[in-house]
């Protein structure tokens, strides 16, 4: 009879009542909730400013309307294909190569013997990570400029021609490529390591007493165990593969113009439009169209998380 | 038997060797990359302490050559960088303090099970990391709204926080059992206070984990302020203060280096150098120390509960 009461009671309960109850739990959450309503919700009425030609002194919503001009115009430029084309493959390249080679690090760190090696080595690889994107460009810069370049010194130095690629826009993709390795690989194996160090060490031992040799730990115990993690890490970064590395890409091309052909990503495109050209129309209309794809892809692959294990999906 | 014993020790060295062999090339593999990831901060130092005229003529270096800390005195000795140091870290300490308080408090109520709201908020927040307005109407909303360009808020406040370190609070807030909280119930202690005086301390590694992320975040801010930092704002952050000196190197030669250093010796490229180490030496320094606090957050981060 008791817990009958109490459930009716329960069922009651309605959304002002669970207001009184829980304002204490609510209130502690209203900062975060008055944040992200201020810096992430509000600029979402912006969006219209794709839809007009924008005139400072008028304003967004009073800026006359020009319906889908702004894309039109873009696409049919070829500018939208190449921004995205860019930024699709720059990503593909460190999602690819950045698992593999993360994985490669933790397997090997993994097999180290002194407890030292593996203490001091990850402390180092986790280093580039540490620093400002300003700082990225900066070590880029002197490593690779003509005149004062280290690569260049040692070039000179054994006597061979010295190389110029900041005129060379097809060797930066490769630059690129190396430099967003050099800085996330280290910070990559990290999960890979720990998901190594996971491994039930029994069936690790018993594969040693059968024999098996290392190679054959690594290819039919470490690697299947890994399995699961390193898909759901490829999904879910392939839920941001429209994405750039902004900091990465502006700090290390800047405006070097000569180089946007292989080098010009949708965030780069859209800064320049919006704080050097002021071409707010074109800029947002970039910002939207990425936003778009962005929120459909990210949908598609945690869909396949979700089918693939629960637990790991976003939402 | 003796057959027995042979074909043992015969599969216990060849066990040896495979792993050997993975064993030696991982060494090799993993000491590349690692001085791989050393040498660019060796050559910035050592060429930092070389002289203008050395630069000039060799290039950069990995050990001082004609050493000089010309470059520092000229940097050291104007007022910028010190005022630089100081708005950088004044946002810091404030920074991660205000955010840690904000995502903890947050992270706490959103893991309670007893919290009916605690879904519908958890998506309210994670949804800003799923779609963004972009930068056009972010930029207006920032300056014709809110008028904040040219207002140090405009750095500070984005960074505060955002929805990938409180899920990841939420997931080490999840680790401490329900029942302290509802043992703090029993005593009849509030929400708040359950949380400040019960849960709070349980959490530093958390707190530690999250702060660090919070602090590098202020430390190498430099995107906002090159969005919301005008040349008017005469004191910028330090590495957006380090941006400008790398890309207008000029403008730096014309103005601060040449009060102290003879015109035609200006140490630009050792200039540029200097500030480089100035601006990420403090936190190489702390690095060794908390760098086992990151560890542990990305394993816990990569993971959404």
């Amino acid at each position: 009879m008791i817990s009958m009461k109490a459930a009716q009671k329960k069922k009651k309960k309605g959304f002002f009542y669970n207001l009184y109850k829980y304002r204490t739990l609510t209130l502690m959450c209203l900062p975060a909730i008055i944040f992200f309503f201020a810096f992430n919700y509000m600029p979402l009425p912006g969006l219209w400013v794709a839809f007009v030609n924008y005139n400072m002194k008028l304003g967004i919503f009073k800026s006359p309307f020009v319906g889908l001009k702004n894309f039109e115009f873009l696409a049919t430029s070829g500018k939208l294909w190449v921004l995205t084309r860019n930024t699709l493959l720059y990503n593909l390249a460190f999602i690819i190569l950045g698992n593999f080679f993360a994985v490669l690090v933790a397997i090997l760190l993994n097999e180290m013997h002194s407890k030292y090696f593996k203490k001091v080595s990850q402390t180092v690889m986790l280093l580039p990570h540490f620093i400002s994107q300003v700082l990225i460009g900066v070590l880029v810069y002197n490593l690779l400029n003509y005149d004062t370049g280290l690569v260049n010194v040692v070039l000179s130095g054994l006597g061979l021609e010295k190389w110029q690629p900041y005129a060379d826009p097809k060797v930066w993709p490769y630059i690129i490529v190396i430099v967003s390795l050099w800085q996330s690989v280290g910070y990559d194996s990290i999960v890979y390591f720990a998901a190594i160090c996971g491994i039930d060490a029994e069936m690790i031992e018993a594969s040693k007493m059968d024999g098996a040799n290392g190679f054959q730990r690594i290819r039919y115990i470490i690697l299947p165990s890994l399995k699961p993690t390193i898909i759901i890490l490829l999904l879910l970064a392939v839920g941001g593969i429209i994405k750039g590395n902004f900091g990465l890409f502006y700090n290390i091309i800047g405006n070097n113009s000569l180089l946007y052909e292989t080098t010009d990503i949708i965030e780069t495109f859209v800064y320049r439009s919006t704080m050097v050209e002021f071409n707010f129309s074109t800029a947002s209309a970039v910002g939207l169209y990425q936003s778009i794809v962005g929120f459909v892809i990210v949908l598609a692959m945690n869909g396949l998380v979700k089918k693939i294990d629960p637990d790991y999906s976003l939402f | 038997m003796a057959k027995n014993n042979e074909r043992e020790t015969k599969q216990h060295i060849k066990l040896g060797a495979s792993d050997k062999l993975i064993r030696g090339f991982g060494y090799v593999m993993i000491t590349i990359y690692c001085i791989a990831c050393v040498l660019p901060f060796v050559m910035i130092l050592s060429t930092s302490f070389t002289s203008e005229s050395y630069i000039r003529r060799h290039g950069v270096t990995l050990i001082p050559k004609e050493f000089t800390t010309v470059a520092y005195k000229a940097v050291l000795q104007g007022s910028m960088i010190w005022k630089s140091y100081a708005l950088t870290i004044v946002m810091t300490v404030c920074g991660t303090f205000l955010g840690l308080m904000i995502i903890a408090m947050t992270g706490y109520a959103l893991q309670r099970k007893d919290y009916p709201f605690r879904n519908a908020i958890s998506f309210y927040i994670y949804f800003t990391s799923l779609f963004s307005a972009g930068l056009v109407p972010y930029y207006l909303l920032m300056t014709q709204t809110y008028h904040l360009k040219n207002n140090y808020l405009a750095v500070f406040l984005p960074l505060l926080m955002n929805s990938w370190l409180i899920i990841m609070m939420k997931n080490f807030v999840k680790s401490i059992p329900y029942e302290i909280t509802e043992s703090g119930k029993i005593d009849g202690a509030g929400d708040m206070n359950i949380f400040v005086s019960l849960i709070l301390p349980m959490l530093k590694p958390a707190l530690a984990t999250i702060g660090l992320f919070l602090a590098l975040g202020y430390w190498n801010e430099w995107y906002n302020s090159s969005i919301f930092l005008s040349a008017k704002v005469e004191v910028k952050p330090l590495q957006y203060t380090l941006y400008e000196v790398v890309n207008k190197a000029a403008s730096l030669r014309n103005s601060m280096a040449a009060q102290y250093v003879a015109l035609d010796d200006t140490p630009t490229e050792s200039i540029k150098m200097a500030n480089a180490i100035l601006a990420t030496g403090p936190i190489i320094m702390v690095y060794p120390f908390v760098q086992k606090y990151f560890i542990g957050g990305i394993t816990v981060g990569s993971v959404k509960g």
